[in-house]
């Protein structure tokens, strides 16, 4: 969690200077808080949020379902007349589902807050201005489309993580495997899927 | 003592890819004895254990038990017949985010109704059995390599099986932990009357409790019969196997070609 907000409040500086550099061209910092606001919850807080996680959580679940692999622990759920796809990923499943929603808010907050900090500090815009901006660009569909995200990213990583531990054979060296192409696959799936989860609010929305 | 046949296996055949791991395993296991089935690594004892539990379907053959051919059993149909075998793992397969207690509750507490209280009392007599009750507190990384086997026996009877599968339960036991667990398996089965399958190739534990012993050779069922007649066998690879000798049928060489051929193979 700590690492999620860190990572989503530097973003947001980020976001906010790099924002800052055009519009101060245009003579319009005051929109680095809608864009801010409007990048954070419907792109750069869902994915980065994500990421994390999928680094975080997915490869612990990925090292612990391999673990319990390769030590028989799955054969014996079994034999013991447990269905392991109940008894470990629904679990996990559930966790992520409810969890990763919660925490890409709390990081969206976060982004937010690293922006206002930049805007307020170096740009010279007002507080108050800077958080009515924020406010007044920021739909409930931004809102609402970056968390539907986030529910098609929690699935994937909680998916391709417990596929990959479960899956996993040959010792240690295999549960080190299974990790690695854990996240690696749980990256890139994630990526692929806001591309195509963008295209379609996008072309859904005109 | 009567002979009621409890496991029937007819005619097993399982291919790993391309290589031929059972040829045609038959072999009846009756009420309240203790079979072994032994043979050297990768002759498919292994494999054949793994079909007795349901882990894997055969390629064809049958295998009869509780009066039915659990090889073409539904998932959820082999749900029910796995609630009256326990299994000993050959590391015990404890799971390592419980208590000792717990893991042996955890049968009773998903397929039983039962109170709390006769949960606990149930888990103390087992461990009472396998000689580590007061341990329940522990979890398994706390625990020698003797005293998970322990915990994963009090785990597989649990819940009073009529069968109990061992896979290599002496492996990696020191000789006192595995006269231990042998006496274990012999008391288990007399006392409580319950059929015992053990793959093994620890040649003293096989001769301390077996009633019966199957000799496993690349995949075929080469003799079958008491331990006596296994130690006067005149077949010279159950003999090497009993003698435990580098000499013989049985040969170290895995690769089937030829060695002078293999060697210069890539050459021009």
């Amino acid at each position: 969690m700590i690492i999620v907000f860190f990572v989503d409040f530097f973003i947001g500086m980020v976001l906010a200077m790099q924002s800052a550099y055009q519009l101060e061209q245009l003579g319009a910092t005051i929109y680095v808080a809608a864009l801010v606001g409007v990048s954070m919850t419907r792109e750069i807080g869902p994915v980065l949020t994500s990421l994390v996680i999928a680094g975080r959580v997915g490869a612990a679940i990925t090292a612990e379902l391999a673990t319990m692999k390769v030590t028989e622990q799955v054969e014996a759920l079994e034999t013991i007349s447990l269905n392991p796809v109940r008894y470990l990923v629904a679990p996990r499943f559930l966790a992520l589902l409810i969890m990763l929603p919660c925490l890409v808010i709390l990081g969206n907050m976060m982004g937010m807050f690293g922006g206002y900090v930049v805007g307020v500090t170096q740009l010279g815009l007002g507080h108050g201005l800077y958080i009515d901006t924020t406010i007044q660009f920021l739909t409930r569909k931004d809102i609402l489309t970056g968390l539907l995200k986030t529910v098609v990213f929690s699935v994937i990583i909680s998916m391709i993580a417990c596929h990959q531990g479960l899956y996993t054979e040959g010792g240690a060296e295999g549960v080190g495997r299974s990790t690695t192409r854990s996240v690696v696959t749980s990256f890139i799936l994630i990526i692929m899927a806001d591309a195509v989860l963008t295209a379609i609010f996008y072309f859904a929305n005109t | 003592m009567s002979k009621e046949v409890v496991i029937s296996v007819k005619d097993l055949v399982k291919n790993f890819g391309p290589r031929r791991i059972l040829n045609g395993v038959s072999i009846e296991i009756y009420q309240g004895e203790t079979l072994v089935v032994m043979g050297g690594s990768g002759c498919g004892k292994s494999t054949l254990l793994r079909h007795l539990i349901g882990a894997i379907r055969p390629d064809s053959g049958e295998i009869w038990m509780f009066g039915r051919d659990i090889a073409k059993l539904s998932d959820d149909e082999m749900h029910e017949v796995r609630k009256k075998f326990g299994m000993l793992f050959q590391s015990g397969a404890l799971f390592d985010s419980m208590t000792v207690g717990e893991n042996i509750a955890l049968p009773l507490r998903e397929h039983t109704k039962l109170d709390e209280n006769i949960i606990n009392i149930i888990v103390k007599m087992k461990l009472e059995l396998v000689g580590l009750r007061g341990f329940e507190d522990l979890v398994p990384s706390q625990l020698s390599g003797g005293m998970k086997k322990r915990v994963g026996l009090a785990r597989a009877i649990v819940m009073d099986p009529t069968i109990v599968f061992y896979d290599e339960p002496t492996a990696g036991l020191d000789p006192v932990m595995t006269g231990v667990v042998d006496k274990l398996t012999i008391d288990l089965t007399k006392k409580l009357h319950i059929t015992s399958v053990v793959v093994t190739h620890d040649m003293n534990s096989v001769f301390r409790i077996a009633d019966r012993i199957v000799m496993l050779h690349q995949g075929n069922v080469l003799q079958v019969g008491t331990p006596e007649e296994i130690r006067h066998s005149k077949d010279p690879i159950v003999q090497q196997f009993v003698a435990g000798s580098a000499e013989g049928p049985i040969s170290f060489f895995q690769s089937g070609d030829d060695y002078l051929e293999h060697l210069t193979a890539g050459n021009t």
